[in-house]
């Protein structure tokens, strides 16, 4: 993931690296036992009710899941590796339209990498978006970030162009 | 999605955008707003409606005044928007985790 992540554009997968200040146990532990407290379901969710909570069960092969207000869970994929507190890697099993398919199983990992008492890098990657068929750009420009950045600023260029113009 | 694109088309138009720059600095009227411009007040007031419908701006009533500040939901739907899936979810979790060091170093 060092150096050269940036020149090797790998179209199936999006990368993303932080340093949090934070201890490597306690990025762990809030990332997979707190998961609610901070994924942001206001937006990312995909139950049909408000999501209140989210979990990832602790266990190779348990679920990871949104909870709505009215009580129903709401599954996005599965624990594939769970080696505390240095690796997970969960599926992603919700296709283009965000709904579930259990069939999907696009893989993020994440490390967590102890730089020191009180920093940790993490490293995620998400991969294998090859499995989103035709709508994999899409998709990739959704989990990125420029892509969108860039459509957004061309579209308000043209805008803001078309307003002067009239 | 749809809260993000209007306020996009709102700020597309560069009066609507000055008008916006304006209510930066604190709650407005119509009159305050509209002095300088080169638009009629009722325009002002039609850009303003713009405004509220796309999240930018926020009006009460003061007796007989209307009264516009800024809002800032549509500035977070466009936040939200423009940010990737894992870049906003990211940071997300470093807030968190970080909050939760820092408790931790204060209990010990």
């Amino acid at each position: 993931m060092t150096g050269s992540s940036v020149s090797t554009t790998d179209l199936n997968s999006v990368r993303k690296v932080l340093s949090v200040n934070a201890p490597q146990s306690i990025a762990w532990r809030v990332f997979t036992e707190n998961l609610g407290s901070w994924w942001p379901l206001h937006v990312y969710k995909i139950g049909k009710s408000p999501a209140v909570d989210a979990f990832v069960e602790p266990r190779v092969g348990g679920r990871w899941y949104e909870r709505g207000e009215d009580g129903s869970d709401c599954q996005w994929g599965s624990v594939l590796t769970w080696e505390p507190p240095s690796r997970l890697v969960l599926s992603w099993d919700i296709d283009a339209n965000w709904q579930y398919d259990p069939d999907l199983k696009t893989e993020i990992e994440i490390r967590f990498i102890s730089e020191s008492s009180d920093v940790t890098r993490v490293e995620l990657e998400h991969r294998k978006l090859d499995r989103y068929g035709a709508r994999r750009e899409e998709m990739r420009r959704i989990f990125d970030t420029e892509g969108d950045w860039g459509r957004l600023l061309a579209m308000f260029a043209a805008r803001a162009e078309g307003t002067a113009a009239n | 999605m749809l809260l993000a694109e209007r306020t996009l088309d709102a700020l597309g138009d560069p009066t609507r955008r000055l008008i916006f720059k304006r209510l930066k600095d604190g709650n407005k009227s119509v009159e305050e707003i509209a002095r300088g411009l080169s638009v009629s007040r009722p325009a002002v007031s039609q850009h303003l409606k713009v405004l509220k419908t796309a999240g930018l701006a926020v009006v009460r009533v003061e007796g007989t005044r209307r009264i516009y500040a800024v809002d800032t939901r549509g500035l977070t739907a466009l936040r939200g928007w423009l940010d990737g899936f894992w870049d906003k979810t990211l940071m997300a979790f470093k807030d968190a985790a970080e909050k939760e060091a820092a408790r931790e170093r204060e209990r010990r």
